[in-house]
């Protein structure tokens, strides 16, 4: 099957293998920070608002939480249910530079025995689901083996 | 700020009906009113917590409470605020009270929630935060849960038997509670050997969604007054705050926090300001508290809701939990209602029937759950998008 692969959102990341990165955006005029991406206004409250330019995030951070979706969860996610439901991990891993906590789903094989509160974690291309036509692709978390 | 009356508080039994959610605010309705001592005709304002649920009536709920209870002439308003929408209707009543616009409001929410998940709306929406989150990862509201109770068991050391205790308790007082839907006890095992739903989480740690409705009479401490209303219970403060930029705590539906890298956070979480703004309106603070009925999403949620409120320090609420504290005979009773573990959420009706419970307390009318000598009490929630409450109540 040969599919053309579409981003799930399109904008919020981008690369391959080691150049794979989050993209946010940042203020030009206080360096804030977005993800997911602001693209018309600064959301910091004492800013004036400045041009608001693309801005990959760390590709490392630190476990902040994880937890797993043991049955599955409604629409609009998509999952065939023809199959029973294997248990999706999700990680939310804090980057140091950016002071940011970003949800993700884990890489597959990853589960919650896998995973502890500090330990580092890596952002890695992944695919969400694949129909017909599209591999929908998505952002993945997954640990480095270095712990906290 | 001044004060408003509780003229009456009603409830429709909270459960899986299966019936349209109008029937269970009329229900309400009716009960508060009787509560009051009042006919729907004297009712000068409805403001109804919407859902968005119904359709068309749901989004309306002020009118189509006031159409179905009979059209009688008075003034329409209706709210929205997530799982705030109760109280931030009370907050629109107190303020036509306070401001003179009206003399006695009828406040009224009701749900028929859905079988499973909370799910967005239909059809295909990439702008809006709430559809991405289920889209993208697939993040159900037990998702958000499963992150916050693992967070406390690194943080603070909270451990799966804690979350446990928690609903043992507040199924031991649900189950004194004739409008809560589950009226059975729960052992620490029967939690335990609940199914995993979002690890560390199990089923009987997390709150179901449930039919329900809930009402209040408000009124001016006047009209009260003139009513043969000497003592009412009052509001005395209604917080309705919004986070503070950089919110750094990750809140449901949002797939990332704010980042902190161009400010610092501020000094406090959102939901500690949620509580601060109520006590500072009142005057009043954690030590002068006789109950408190906190938004228990989850077992592990109601500790935390211990700290924000500032009941005990930071990471020690799982003490002042296993220490009785917050059981019924202790210092500070928590959800002597049975809370949402033994309520289940019907979303516009909660923060409505927290305050329900806080004034039955505070007469000294909620029978064998009574907190004794109860002279003040807060309900605190928080919702998505940013929206939260507390609500503090005295006599
Ligand atoms: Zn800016």
């Amino acid at each position: 099957m040969s599919c053309t692969r579409t981003p799930v959102v399109a904008g919020w990341f981008a690369g391959e293998g080691d150049g794979f990165r989050l993209l946010g955006t940042r203020c030009a005029a206080c360096a804030s920070v977005f993800f997911p991406r602001e693209d018309h206004h600064c959301r910091n409250p004492a800013c004036g608002g400045g041009e608001l330019a693309e801005f990959p995030l760390s590709r490392r951070g630190r476990v902040w939480s994880y937890t797993d979706s043991r049955y599955r969860p409604p629409s609009p996610y998509v999952s065939d249910p023809e199959l029973s439901w294997e248990p999706c991990t999700l990680i939310a891993v804090e980057l140091e530079a950016e002071r940011i906590v970003v949800l993700g789903q884990a890489a597959p094989g990853v589960t919650v025995e896998d995973l502890t509160v500090g330990m580092e974690a890596e952002v890695v291309p992944g695919m969400l689901h694949e129909d017909a036509e599209t591999t929908w692709t998505t952002w993945h978390w997954r640990p480095t083996g270095v712990e906290a | 700020m001044g004060e408003v009356a509780v003229l009456g508080a009603g409830m429709h039994p909270w459960g899986k009906w299966g019936r349209n959610f109008v029937e269970y605010g009329v229900a309400a309705a009716r009960a508060a009113l009787t509560d009051a001592g009042l006919d729907w005709r004297d009712i000068g304002s409805v403001v109804g917590a919407d859902t968005v649920r119904g359709g068309y009536p749901g989004y309306v709920a002020g009118a189509t409470f006031a159409k179905a209870l009979g059209w009688q002439g008075a003034r329409v308003t209706n709210v929205y605020a997530a799982c705030a929408s109760g109280a931030q209707a009370v907050d629109a009543a107190r303020a036509q009270i306070l401001s003179g616009l009206a003399d006695v409001v009828l406040v009224v929410g009701a749900d028929a929630a859905p079988k499973g998940f909370f799910r967005p709306a239909g059809g295909d929406r990439p702008d809006d935060p709430d559809w991405l989150r289920f889209r993208v990862l697939g993040a159900t509201n037990p998702v958000y849960f499963g992150l916050y109770a693992r967070r406390r068991m690194a943080v603070h050391g909270d451990t799966a038997e804690d979350f446990a205790q928690v609903k043992v308790k507040n199924a031991a007082m649900g189950a004194l509670n004739p409008n809560a839907r589950y009226r059975e006890r729960v052992t620490a095992e029967e939690v335990a050997a609940s199914a995993v739903v979002a690890d560390p989480l199990r089923l009987l740690d997390i709150c179901a969604t449930s039919d329900g409705g809930a009402a209040l009479v408000l009124s001016s401490l006047e009209f009260a007054r003139r009513h043969g209303h000497a003592d009412p219970v009052r509001i005395r403060a209604v917080s309705t705050v919004t986070p503070r930029y950089p919110n750094t705590v990750l809140d449901l539906p949002d797939i990332a926090t704010d980042s902190a890298v161009a400010v610092d956070p501020p000094a406090e979480t959102f939901r500690v300001s949620i509580a601060r703004a109520a006590y500072e309106e009142a005057g009043v603070g954690p030590e002068d508290l006789s109950l408190a009925e906190v938004y228990d999403l989850s077992t592990a949620l109601e500790l935390q809701w211990y700290e924000d409120l500032g009941l005990c320090g930071e990471g020690e609420g799982a003490k002042l939990l296993r220490d009785g504290a917050t059981a019924l005979g202790g210092r500070i009773p928590v959800n002597a209602s049975g809370g949402l573990a033994s309520f289940g959420e019907a979303v516009p009706a909660q923060a409505i029937a927290q305050v329900c419970e806080l004034a039955w307390q505070l007469r000294g009318e909620a029978g064998d759950r009574q907190v004794a000598g109860a002279r003040v009490g807060i309900s605190a929630n928080q919702g998505l998008f940013g929206h939260g409450s507390a609500v503090i109540a005295v006599r």
